[in-house]
């Protein structure tokens, strides 16, 4: 069964720009390689955590929401576990206000990009 | 009317009555179907200074939302966005 899901791992913050958008590439590969559709991306970048994991205050976080088969996301969790970069991940289905809710937020994320670019086009 | 007329007692100010206002549920009046556990602003609302998830009797929330909330807070806590002990968190 198909289903739309939505998954947020954070990444050690020793890892060079390099390393970690390898660390990304990997996943999106693995998903599209098993026949996922990505269906939105979005990097949080470096960020402060509320409480330390493996000693780390900081990390990389990022978020894919893919549409897949159930049992990939079983084995896409057994690749995250076994990864020594990622030092936390959660994967959750999305019902459809879930999907709604994050298509809206996209949308306007989307509009006050383009407003951006138009107020400031020399930024860009 | 005759009481009223005869009693001692008068107030300057009208004395403050405990006039109970209706507690409601957020979502439901706002509309709002889905509760994001990326956004840890929206989130401190249901928690009190320790981190803790505040509960129905205090927020008004219906229970269909308390345990979207109550899921959401906990899912922030695992991705660490929000924190699982805290002191002085607002």
């Amino acid at each position: 069964m198909v289903r739309q899901y939505e998954t947020v791992f954070i990444m050690t913050p020793v890892l060079s720009e390099e390393q970690m958008k390898e660390a990304v590439s990997k996943f999106q590969n693995y998903l599209k390689k098993n026949g996922a559709e990505i269906v939105y991306e979005d990097h949080w970048g470096l960020r402060k955590m509320a409480y330390p994991i493996q000693k780390k205050s900081t990390g990389f976080y990022h978020l894919i929401g893919f549409k897949a088969d159930t049992q990939l996301v079983k084995d896409l969790e057994v690749e995250m576990k076994r990864d020594e970069r990622l030092i936390r991940f959660l994967t959750v289905a999305l019902d459809k206000h879930a999907i709604a809710y994050s298509e809206k937020k996209r949308r306007e994320k989307e509009a006050a990009k383009e407003k951006e670019t138009e107020d400031e086009p020399q930024k860009k | 009317m005759a009481n009223q007329q005869n009693s001692e007692i008068r107030y300057l100010a009208p004395i403050a009555v405990d006039i109970k206002k209706k507690k409601y549920c957020r979502f439901k009046k706002a509309g709002i179907k889905y509760i994001d556990y990326k956004d840890a602003n929206f989130l401190l609302k249901f928690v009190n200074e320790q981190g803790k998830i505040l509960p129905r009797r205090i927020t008004g929330t219906s229970v269909k939302y308390q345990h979207k909330v109550a899921k959401a807070i906990k899912r922030a806590r695992h991705l660490a966005i929000m924190p699982y002990v805290a002191d002085l968190l607002k």
